[in-house]
């Protein structure tokens, strides 16, 4: 599979339907590069016409801004949005909830004025649309599986229904954590705690999560965020679970599951 | 003697009015040192949250059993207020039951309906007491309630207990009395809880019945006086506060951060130095985030003057939950602690003279602002409209750009950032090559 940037698609004058945009976690990180390659392959079998930015494609600034660098944020949004408009992209669609936070709601003030789409949604759409078909008893059918609301997708934005309707087509049987929807617990990760050590306290707040999925009895932990990902796979293997409970994005369920 | 008690009712009233309205003053004058922020947009969705977060109270229900309890004190208070209508203007004129010519037989429905409101509120006071003293929820016990602030809950609901209790004392001597025709003592018809308590005082005199009724109207006035003049320094500001607090609540989705307009612009020019010829000059240094009080939006201060303290929003803090020294309630009773104080340096002094203090660190550490997710737990949580994350992060925006004041972890971040385009040291030659992989 052959990806095209966008630099590809204007070289020709042609444009894409949507922008995939990557994100630093999709592009950088081993683990989060997979959940990158499963939904692409996912666009690409759809026959979605699709680029990314390739090299050219910076971070959102989403960390620094949390972390109250709002120089570095601005400088990253500013360059962002006058890559993105003099592309003349309209419709981005992204598998990190930060990244989507970022451009859908913070980019409109500094002029970058976009559709802006999570994968988990942009998923759900392509399966009401029959565009996506699953396999007759695929590979999670009746398998248990917890889902993991992330603070920029579910209370953050108010995505809750679109990634469990995604999941209700795996045939397997969802089961809530204690703690779901506009409740769901952070796994650890946002305000740019990723990019440092936590503060002390009696444990670990992916611990607390990891622990509070394990105990669903769930053998798949659904996330739908690059840093959730990380976070709670290191929650399962701190909880002794690493073998029995595997931590999977959304869109790798489906990439696994569908014709 | 008619007179006289007419004469001290009018003095009591207008003292305790003239009393409030002038801290509400002040409050107000503390809430607009805050930074401005316009607010007036979309009045038809503000006026829709007023009535769904505030008289509605739509928040609570996520806990239905505690929503239904808290909905009886609150529409309880809030209804038995038409009563208390009665006992003012009585006071004023020296009547008694000034309504039951007015209303009729209209009049003992509504007492009895009073009642009943009485008796929930009085319940469910109880409940709440039981709740925080012998329950022990996690949330009322918490160091952040250490001292005053414990005390005030358990203040208010006694208070509430002892008002409610009066005024059942009061019309149940006045059903006695009134049903041996004593003079002055006319005629309601029965009321429902009351009329079913005058057994119990059918072995006291009139005299002693009169006493007891006369003193509880009193009593239950003036304790009502004293409890508005209460509210000011009290976590039950609330009852009044979360309305306009609800009506200011943020109508942008909550993972939306403020924008800053200064840094947008000064980052504009860097970029594109073209521009610099036709930017406006500005000749005052623009201060970046929030030290103290005085650097937050006027909101951030209402929020504070909002706060009751119920904690909802640190037991559902994912920092606070892992012990962490986080606390989001701490957060808002540090700000208005603070910004009450800087009202009295300001009272005292005419304007504001440093007292070599500040919101950040005298009040809130460093270590409880780098423990924050930002995860909006707190924000969602609130029953009424508060968002502590807003303060959280305005404060971080001040220790990483006025101070330089972040983890190495952070500062490694911000240059991978600047440098890399990544938060992690990766080359950027390398961001496309898992899909060459």
């Amino acid at each position: 599979m052959h990806i095209k940037t966008m630099a590809e698609y204007a070289a020709n004058g042609e444009t894409p339907e949507v922008l995939f945009w990557v994100g630093c976690a999709g592009s950088f990180d081993q683990r989060a590069q997979k959940i990158t390659k499963a939904f692409a392959t996912i666009l690409d079998k759809v026959g979605i016409q699709f680029a990314i930015l390739g090299k050219e494609e910076s971070c959102t600034g989403d960390p620094a801004r949390r972390a109250g660098n709002e120089f570095i944020f601005q400088m990253m949004a500013q360059n962002n949005i006058q890559l993105l408009n003099m592309y003349g992209v309209k419709k981005i669609v992204t598998a990190c909830p930060h990244c989507f936070n970022t451009l859908k709601n913070e980019y409109p003030a500094l002029g970058g004025n976009y559709e802006v789409i999570h994968h988990t949604t942009f998923l759900q759409s392509l399966i009401d649309e029959g565009k996506i078909k699953m396999q007759e008893g695929g590979t999670f059918k009746g398998k248990k599986i917890t889902y993991h609301d992330s603070c920029y997708l579910g209370r953050a934005n108010n995505i809750y229904e679109a990634p469990r309707k995604v999941l209700e087509t795996l045939d397997a049987e969802l089961v809530e954590m204690k703690r779901c929807r506009s409740k769901g617990l952070c796994c650890g990760a946002g305000g740019a705690q990723m990019f440092k050590e936590e503060e002390k306290g009696s444990t670990r707040i992916n611990f607390e999560r990891g622990h509070e999925a394990v105990a669903t009895g769930a053998s798949v932990i659904a996330a739908n965020c690059p840093f959730c990902m990380t976070m709670l796979t290191d929650g399962v293997k701190e909880a002794g679970k690493e073998d029995d409970v595997k931590v999977l994005d959304i869109a790798e369920l489906i990439a696994q599951s569908m014709k | 003697m008619r007179i006289v008690q007419e004469l001290l009712f009018v003095i009591l009233f207008g003292a305790a009015v003239y009393l409030f309205a002038r801290k509400a003053g002040q409050i107000r004058k503390n809430i607009l040192l805050g930074r401005d922020k316009d607010l007036s947009d979309h009045p038809d969705l503000r006026w829709k949250n007023l009535f769904l977060l505030a008289f509605g109270q739509k928040k609570m229900f996520r806990n239905p059993l505690v929503a239904v309890l808290h909905f009886f004190v609150y529409a309880g208070f809030l209804i038995i207020n038409l009563e208390i209508l009665e006992i003012i203007l009585d006071g004023i004129l020296g009547t008694h039951r000034l309504f039951v010519p007015v209303l009729g037989s209209l009049y003992p429905v509504l007492i009895s309906l009073f009642e009943v409101l009485a008796v929930l509120v009085l319940t469910g006071c109880a409940i709440f007491l039981v709740r925080r003293n012998i329950l022990k929820l996690k949330r009322f016990i918490s160091k952040d309630l250490d001292g005053w602030p414990r005390s005030d809950a358990n203040y208010i609901l006694i208070t509430e207990i002892v008002l409610m209790a009066l005024f059942l004392t009061m019309d149940t001597a006045d059903q006695t009395l009134q049903a041996r025709g004593v003079a002055h003592y006319i005629p309601t018809g029965s009321f429902w809880i009351s009329g079913m308590l005058t057994p119990l005082f059918s072995g006291l005199s009139d005299g002693t019945l009169e006493a007891i009724e006369r003193g509880c109207w009193w009593l239950h006035i003036t304790g009502v006086l004293a409890f508005l003049n209460y509210l000011p320094y009290s976590k039950h500001l609330h009852i009044i506060l979360a309305f306009p607090n609800a009506y200011y609540a943020s109508l942008e989705p909550k993972g939306e951060m403020e924008n800053m307009p200064a840094v947008q612009q000064e980052v504009q020019l860097m970029l594109q130095p073209e521009l610099a010829a036709n930017a406006p000059a500005s000749d005052t240094m623009p201060k970046f985030g929030a030290k103290d009080v005085m650097d937050l939006t006027w909101k951030n201060l209402l929020d504070a003057y909002s706060c009751t303290e119920c904690g909802r929003c640190s037991a559902a803090c994912p920092a606070n939950i892992t012990g962490k020294l986080l606390s989001p309630r701490k957060i808002m009773m540090d700000t208005r602690d603070r910004l009450e104080e800087v009202g009295r340096n300001i009272k005292a002094n005419g304007t504001f003279t440093d007292d070599n203090k500040t919101l950040l660190r005298d009040y809130i550490s460093e270590e409880e602002l780098r423990a924050c997710t930002t995860c909006n737990a707190c924000v969602q949580e609130c029953p009424v409209s508060i968002n502590p994350l807003d303060i959280i992060l305005q404060l971080r925006r001040h220790l990483v750009m006025e101070e330089s004041s972040a983890p190495a972890e952070w500062t490694g971040m911000f240059s991978n950032i600047e440098n890399n385009m990544a938060p992690w040291k990766f080359s950027m030659d390398d961001r496309d090559k898992w899909a060459t992989e």
